[in-house]
């Protein structure tokens, strides 16, 4: 991902790395997980005191290493790479829910506490952490508490979780450029709205009335400066 | 220190009336001291600039922190909080305070619905029997209001309405899908439609300000200056002419009084470096926002105002009041996996609800609007939430992992239609704002304290708003989100100056013993001395009040003009 910004790996080891072993989340027990990283520093209209936040917010750590790479695996399972505009790991977004969680207090303890209920629950069924069982175990975890209709209590707790995790994935990715294009966003530029096109209109079956066409701006006009008569009506 | 030179006028607060005013008086040659307790703001400059910014140029996407409650690229430097200058509330009741702390005030990210009061909204008592009425009629301020709209410029239309009164309009942007549908589904309701009416320039008024390049973003403040913000489109003027000096940082602790009881000046704090500084004036003109501006006449205690200024009634602060607020959303099947094209638009809708049941039998007096909202907006912080959740709403699961999400996302985008109502309330005695004996701010200045509740009126009249808003959701083909607010959450009645509407606290009247201003916002009490802001309202209409503050403040600075000219000040 290029967020008009250099496109760098972050590496973390959770256990000694193997001589050859893949350089992606999710596929062996204890494998590296790299995401791109995302910049810390920014401009773009803030006071001093938000300044002052957001240096503070960086130099903070709150998540240990383990966490993260937690953090960074369900990332990666929710949206993963194998998709031309990119995957949550390209998005950075390890970084992101990183920053965010410190940012929004009544985050953090849901986000610690959910990782640790995932790990219990791994380590009951499997064996090991969640990061350091095997993908098809984590999977089929994933698949007992990603839908929010089941009614088990004992996933209760991870269902939560699940959903936040989905949730800030979600945002995280598509409030980055790959996300936009993903979606196909096409606002934020400077245009003259002239209504919705034809085509989409005949799809909805719906047309302007004509009377309430009459009343809105001709943008062939736009840069003629306004005069009105003296009875309200606009003459330019 | 003191300011060396001798205002003709001193006007505190550069929100919508404070900028009105320093721009008319310097326009008549007037020399006028501008004090402003934010710091200078030019949505142009680009360390201030927020507009034309994606959601990745902010670390949190965009999400709201304490210091941009309304979102991390939202223009207002200020919002519920501000450090070091709280207020309190009065046991069992309830307030909101929203407060900007900038060169414009709150108008550089406010709503720009701009809607002029009706006849009916000055007479209120005589229809209703309830409060009471303005000493000043629609005719009194319509003069005002044509000014208003040819020098800031409004989009709208005229309809002929009878209580929402034709302007000098420029012509409304066409209305987007989602506006298509909640216009069919009003029609079929029999509840009327028209063009917003909104102070955003869809065409060119000079050659100093642009014109509308529909980024949908005026709440991060026009670059082009294409929306009405105070500092844009008054005071850069109002400074160009030379007879204006902007005290920026700058805070008022009181109006400073002779002998005679008249205003000498303002006595203020430089926030920069904690020093004491003293501006003269033949005049002060009030316009720190209905609340703030109670707060400095309630501080400015004297021999001859043992109360505070402009108090002998004992009425400042008294008639605290905002409007009524109300929301609900649907889904609309109709508008899932949408075909995307750019419509930002403006900010905000492009279509609305006037109250169109004046002449009902109803269990509430007054009326509200409606506000349409919908569309596919820039995603920021809180996009895809919930991504799938209306798969509900089609027998299908909710949750899941992976790139099937990516479908979700896209299925659901610009698929829901929100109302949001906006209401008139009754004005009462008893909600008032008032100096809590016990705290005060960092700059050792009395704190308000706010004592508010809401009557049977507001609160059925939420329940109305309720029943209208799943009527029109339900005709414009939405499935209703959430459950319906029933009694025992006010029908989803907002809390007392959550919509930012608060006005009424140094109200208008011919009566000195029952209103503290007479109809030219003047006090009784101090002849020198003038309010600029929706202090001044006896009644809030279900119309929002800036258009009014603004023909309010015109007519104040025409009248202090005159009696200069008069020798009367
Ligand atoms: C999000 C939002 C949306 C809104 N939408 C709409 C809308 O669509 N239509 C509408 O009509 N209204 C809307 N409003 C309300 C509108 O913003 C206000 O009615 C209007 O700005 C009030 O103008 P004012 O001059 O009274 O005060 P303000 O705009 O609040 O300005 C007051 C200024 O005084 C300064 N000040 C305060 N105390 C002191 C002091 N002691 N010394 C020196 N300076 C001081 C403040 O720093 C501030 O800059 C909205 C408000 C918000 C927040
Ligand atoms: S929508 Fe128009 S007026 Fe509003 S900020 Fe964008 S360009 Fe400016």
């Amino acid at each position: 991902m290029n967020m008009n910004r250099r496109e760098t790996l972050k590496s973390l080891l959770l256990a000694p790395l193997a001589a050859g072993a893949a350089a992606t989340a999710g596929c062996a027990p204890g494998a590296p997980v790299h995401w791109t990283e995302l910049p810390r520093e920014y401009s773009y209209g803030r006071t001093e005191a938000e300044q002052q936040r957001d240096r503070e917010l960086f130099a903070e750590s709150w998540f240990s290493e383990h966490e993260l790479v937690t953090i960074a695996v369900l990332c990666d399972i929710i949206l993963p790479s194998d998709h031309p505009n990119g995957g949550a790991l390209d998005a950075g977004l390890p970084d992101f829910v990183e920053f965010i969680v410190k940012d929004r207090e009544n985050l953090k303890l849901p986000v610690r506490g959910g990782i640790a209920w995932l790990d219990s629950y791994a380590v009951n069924e499997f064996g090991a952490d969640f990061v350091n069982i095997d993908e098809p175990q984590r999977l089929a975890i994933c698949d007992r508490i990603a839908w929010t209709d089941v009614e088990d209590p004992v996933l209760r707790p991870g269902i939560r979780f699940f959903s936040l995790m989905r949730d800030l994935t979600l945002t995280g990715y598509y409030t980055t450029e790959q996300g936009l294009l993903d979606l196909g966003y096409q606002g934020n530029v400077a245009n003259v709205w002239d209504g919705v096109p034809a085509e989409v209109l005949a799809r909805h079956g719906l047309q302007y009335e004509p009377e309430w066409l009459d009343k809105c701006v001709d943008q062939s006009r736009r840069d003629i400066i306004a005069t009105w008569d003296d009875d309200m009506n606009l003459t330019s | 220190m003191s300011a060396a030179e001798q205002y003709d006028a001193i006007v505190v607060g550069s929100g919508a009336g404070g900028g009105m005013a320093t721009w008319r008086l310097a326009q008549a040659g007037l020399r006028v001291a501008l004090v402003e307790a934010g710091p200078w703001y030019d949505p142009a400059d680009d360390s201030q600039r927020t507009q034309f910014r994606y959601p990745w140029e902010s670390p949190r996407r965009g999400a709201s922190t304490r210091l941009r409650p309304f979102g991390d690229f939202n223009a207002c430097i200020g919002g519920w909080e501000l450090d070091g200058e709280p207020f309190t509330t009065a046991p069992d009741t309830q307030f909101m305070w929203w407060r900007a702390r900038m060169l414009g005030g709150r108008t550089n990210h406010w709503g720009r619905i701009s809607l002029r009061f009706g006849p009916l909204d000055f007479k209120r008592r005589d229809i209703d029997g309830l409060g009471d009425n303005w000493p000043i009629g629609y005719e009194d301020v319509k003069p005002y209001y044509d000014e208003v709209d040819k020098l800031i410029g409004v989009f709208g239309t005229n309809e002929g309405l009878p209580n929402d009164p034709d302007g000098f309009f420029l012509p409304p942007p066409k209305p987007r899908l989602h506006e298509l549908y909640y216009i069919r589904g009003a029609r079929a309701a029999g509840v009327p439609v028209y063009p917003a009416r909104k102070s955003i320039l869809t065409k060119r008024i000079n050659n100093d300000r642009g014109v509308c390049i529909y980024c949908r973003q005026c709440d991060r403040a026009c670059s082009l200056h294409a929306d009405f913000s105070s500092s844009t489109v008054l005071i850069y003027p109002a400074v160009a002419s030379g007879r204006v000096d902007v005290y920026t940082n700058t805070m008022v602790r009181k109006v400073d009084t002779g002998p005679d009881g008249s205003a000498t000046g303002v006595s203020c704090i430089d926030r920069g470096n904690r020093q004491e500084l003293r501006i003269n004036g033949r005049s002060v003109v009030l316009a720190a926002s209905a609340c703030s501006t109670a707060r400095i006449l309630l501080n400015s205690i004297s021999t001859q105002h043992d109360a505070g200024l402009g108090n002998s009634s004992g009425h400042v602060g008294r008639y605290l009041h905002d409007s009524t607020g109300a929301s609900r959303a649907a889904f609309l099947p109709d508008l899932m996996d949408r075909d995307i094209y750019n419509e930002d638009g403006v900010g905000g809708m492009h279509i609305y609800t006037p109250w169109w049941l004046e002449d009902a039998n109803l269990d509430f007096a007054r009326g509200y609007h409606l506000e349409i909202g919908g569309g596919m907006g820039m995603p920021s912080y809180g996009f895809g939430f919930a991504a799938n959740q209306y798969n509900e709403f089609l027998g299908q699961r909710v949750g899941g992992y992976g790139n099937g999400l990516r479908d979700d996302v896209k299925r659901f985008y610009g698929s829901r239609l929100s109302i949001a109502c906006r209401g008139e309330s009754v004005p009462q005695y008893g909600n008032y704002c008032e100096l809590d004996p016990d705290v005060v701010d960092e700059w050792g200045i009395p704190v308000l304290r706010f004592n508010y509740r809401w009557t049977d009126q507001e609160i059925n009249q939420a329940r109305h708003m309720q029943d209208t808003m799943e009527e029109l959701l339900e005709a414009s083909g939405g499935i209703l989100l959430g459950s319906k607010p029933g009694p025992e959450r006010q029908y989803g009645l907002t809390q007392p100056g959550e919509i930012i509407h608060e006005v009424g606290t140094t109200r208008m009247g011919d009566d000195p013993a029952t209103s503290v201003t007479n109809r030219f916002g003047q006090l009784h009490d101090a002849s020198n001395v003038f309010v600029a802001d929706a202090g001044t309202f006896v009644s809030q209409a279900d119309k929002n009040p800036t258009w009014t503050i603004l023909a309010l403040a015109w007519r104040t600075s025409d009248y202090i003009i005159e009696q200069m000219q008069q020798r009367n000040l």
